[in-house]
């Protein structure tokens, strides 16, 4: 039976989806610890069906200040892929990469960002072929862009794009703690309705 | 001793006397506020889509699209006693927050868009706007006076 809204989700298919987030963040992080030479724990991925509100204060807050990178992805499963970095992740990446800390990371260089959209760009590639050979799909991923600002003005371009059919918003959310510090990130797939459906009939549990 | 009113995304809420109304972190969304200095009775509106028409499914709140949520919170305030003819708005939001390739639409250009032609059919004037760009911006609203504050992560705070 097709899913009309996100709420008629049953148990099993929440269970599903907690699944393909596993999967998913599993291949994500192995990408991104590697790329960083740091441990990376992941926790138990969490499915949530929100309204609005709830989704913006479950990841944090409509203020807290946070870099947001966006991946559309389309094919077989159509929606996004949001990466939310604290601003200490941001300062770690770049220190990675090009030896020193940005001075103020709202005025990020050229090379910076795009080595910080290249590193969510892996991330998201490993995210969904993980998902594409465990369901058999194409999935495409769109290069990533990235904004550092408040979160519930991040979280409103999910929300408008997903939420125009009903008042709620599906995610599966990954937390990420890199080097046992409080260096966190979170991982949102946010799958279209109609989107939904299919992978959870290619999954046979539609 | 006037409250604190938040208004969420859409959602609408009616203040006056001291109250103060919020409305934090609008990306394409559009704030808009309605004051009527005659009497002090004051909404705050955050919508997210222009359009409800578009919309096959009704199940779905009106406070969410531009030509719904503002003749329903004018409607509202007239029931309380507002002068509409005094009525003046001031208006935040509709940035896009992403530049990617595949934009479908800029839906931050559509809801400003949406949002002056809800107003003028209204026959509300605008008196301020702090609109598009690229960047979040959380609304406050003093009833007291009609004074609105956007505040920013990379502009600060400035009266409108």
């Amino acid at each position: 039976m097709a899913i009309g809204k996100y709420e008629d989700l049953n148990a099993m298919q929440i269970d599903v989806l907690r699944e393909v987030g596993n999967i998913g963040s599993g291949n994500a992080t192995t990408a991104l610890s590697s790329m960083m030479g740091k441990v990376i724990d992941i926790e138990v991925p969490h499915v949530e069906v929100l309204d609005f509100n709830a989704a913006i204060d479950a990841v944090g807050g409509p203020e807290k200040v946070i870099a947001g990178l966006l991946i559309r992805i389309n094919g077989d499963i159509d929606g996004m892929i949001m990466f939310l970095f604290e601003q200490n992740l941001i300062s770690l990446i770049v220190s990675t990469f090009f030896g020193a800390e940005p001075e103020n990371i709202f005025s990020l260089n050229e090379a910076e960002l795009s080595a910080i959209n290249e590193m969510g760009n892996i991330m998201a590639g490993s995210y969904v072929n993980a998902i594409a050979q465990l369901a058999g799909l194409t999935i495409d991923v769109e290069p990533p862009s990235m904004t550092i600002d408040m979160l519930g003005a991040i979280m409103s371009v999910p929300a408008i794009e997903m939420g125009e059919m009903g008042d709620k918003l599906l995610f599966i959310d990954n937390n990420m703690k890199i080097d046992d510090t409080s260096i966190r990130s979170k991982m949102l797939l946010l799958p279209t309705i109609d989107s939904l459906d299919h992978l959870l009939e290619k999954l046979g549990v539609a | 001793m006037g409250q604190k009113l938040i208004v969420g995304i859409s959602d609408w809420k009616i203040g006056k006397g001291d109250d103060i109304l919020v409305t934090y972190a609008l990306g394409s969304c559009i704030g808009t506020c309605l004051y009527d200095k005659t009497t002090g009775i004051s909404g705050l509106s955050h919508i997210m889509l222009p359009d409800s028409t578009a919309i096959i499914d009704g199940n779905t709140t009106r406070m969410k699209f531009a030509d719904t949520a503002l003749p329903d919170m004018l409607d509202r305030m007239r029931a309380m006693g507002a002068n509409v003819p005094a009525i003046k708005a001031k208006i935040a939001g509709g940035a896009v927050m992403f530049q990617t390739t595949n934009s479908k639409f800029n839906i931050g250009q559509r809801n400003i868009e949406a949002v002056k032609a809800a107003l003028q059919r209204l026959r509300i004037p605008i008196l301020a706007e702090d609109v598009g760009l690229n960047y979040g911006r959380t609304m406050t609203f003093w009833a007291q006076n009609g004074a609105v504050e956007i505040s920013s992560t990379i502009m600060g705070k400035k009266m409108i």
